[in-house]
């Protein structure tokens, strides 16, 4: 049950980004103070979930399968594959590696 | 995307891509510990892929209410940047109502860089709800089927699905990374989340790089400040 109130919490939390969004005049978050803030945010965020995703394990730093399918990845990123591409790719090496070793 | 029927292919094979991946999300959720019914509430009502995954992300360590509450934080901390793309969008879009409350949840990545992409307003408004959308379609179609068949694949590592979720968002984040201060940022921020991931709780790495982040825009980078 507390598992669905913070699903249904997340949720209405993602949204009123979006929504918030719509309804405030856009003076207000037109600074650049904000605006910087926001995008260094959002740089954060993901470096930090991409390296926990990538390299993290319980505790620990590992360098395994994963790691071998994020360097295909950055390829994939350099050749300007399109987004599914890079998703694809490195997950099909860490998988073909997990199976050949 | 110059010939008006550009836009209805582009916003087609965007929503098909990106709907796709929601096959990993499903089958990451439903291994993370939640069921069918809790991880199509997550696309149909959370509907932003970055924070779905956080979500997700966070609860693989054990649902307690601990997780719990840095989940939904986490998410809702990754959701900031939709906000910014309302902000872009709703002089565009200038929706009221129904529209307005329909317009908000379809604002993610996809559709605002459709809409943004267009030379003229109305294909602009065009890309926005075609992409919108077709994503939401897709990516909860697929939600449904990475759940169902999720149980049944086991260990998604066979699949390489943790390796597609780490690659995700290092492909949401490549574009960012145009200057140098952006990248020794962005690395900083994934050093600090790996280091303080030796000692502290899964989940809470996020949210010690989130305030570094917030921190490091408001009172050391002082560009354009004035």
């Amino acid at each position: 049950m507390i598992t669905w109130l913070y699903i249904l919490l997340g949720a209405a939390l993602v949204y009123s980004w979006k929504l918030i969004g719509y309804l405030l005049p856009a003076r207000l978050l037109d600074r650049p103070l904000v605006q910087r803030s926001a995008e260094y945010l959002t740089i954060a965020l993901l470096a930090a979930l991409f390296a926990i995703q990538g390299f993290g394990s319980a505790n620990q730093v590992v360098l395994d399968e994963r790691a071998v399918g994020l360097l295909v990845a950055v390829l994939a990123l350099v050749l300007r594959l399109p987004f599914i591409a890079v998703v694809f790719l490195a997950a099909a090496a860490s998988a073909f590696l997990r199976l050949a070793l | 995307m110059k010939a008006k029927t550009g836009v209805f292919s582009t916003s087609l094979s965007v929503g098909l891509a990106t709907g796709l991946y929601g096959i990993s999300f499903g089958a990451l959720s439903v291994t993370a510990g939640l069921d069918f019914y809790q991880t199509m509430a997550l696309s149909l009502l959370m509907f932003s892929g970055g924070s779905q995954f956080a979500f997700i992300g966070v609860l693989g360590a054990g649902i307690s209410p601990t997780n719990l509450l840095t989940a939904a934080g986490t998410a809702w901390l990754l959701g900031i940047r939709n906000g910014i793309y309302a902000i872009r969008l709703a002089p565009l879009i200038r929706a009221k109502n129904l529209r307005r409350i329909s317009a908000a949840q379809l604002t993610i990545d996809e559709s605002m860089a459709v809409a943004t992409a267009q030379q003229d307003e109305q294909d602009g408004r065009k890309g926005f709800w075609l992409t919108g959308g077709f994503v939401f379609l897709f990516w909860n179609l697929m939600t449904a089927g990475g759940a169902l068949l999720g149980g049944s694949f086991g260990d998604p590592k066979v699949l390489g699905l943790d390796t597609a979720a780490a690659a995700a968002f290092l492909a949401l984040l490549w574009p960012r990374l145009k200057a140098l201060r952006e990248n020794l940022f962005a690395f900083s921020a994934a050093l600090l989340a790996l280091t303080s991931s030796l000692v502290l709780p899964s989940g809470i790495p996020v949210l010690v790089v989130a305030v570094f982040a917030v921190l490091f825009g408001l009172f050391v980078d002082k560009r354009g400040a004035q």
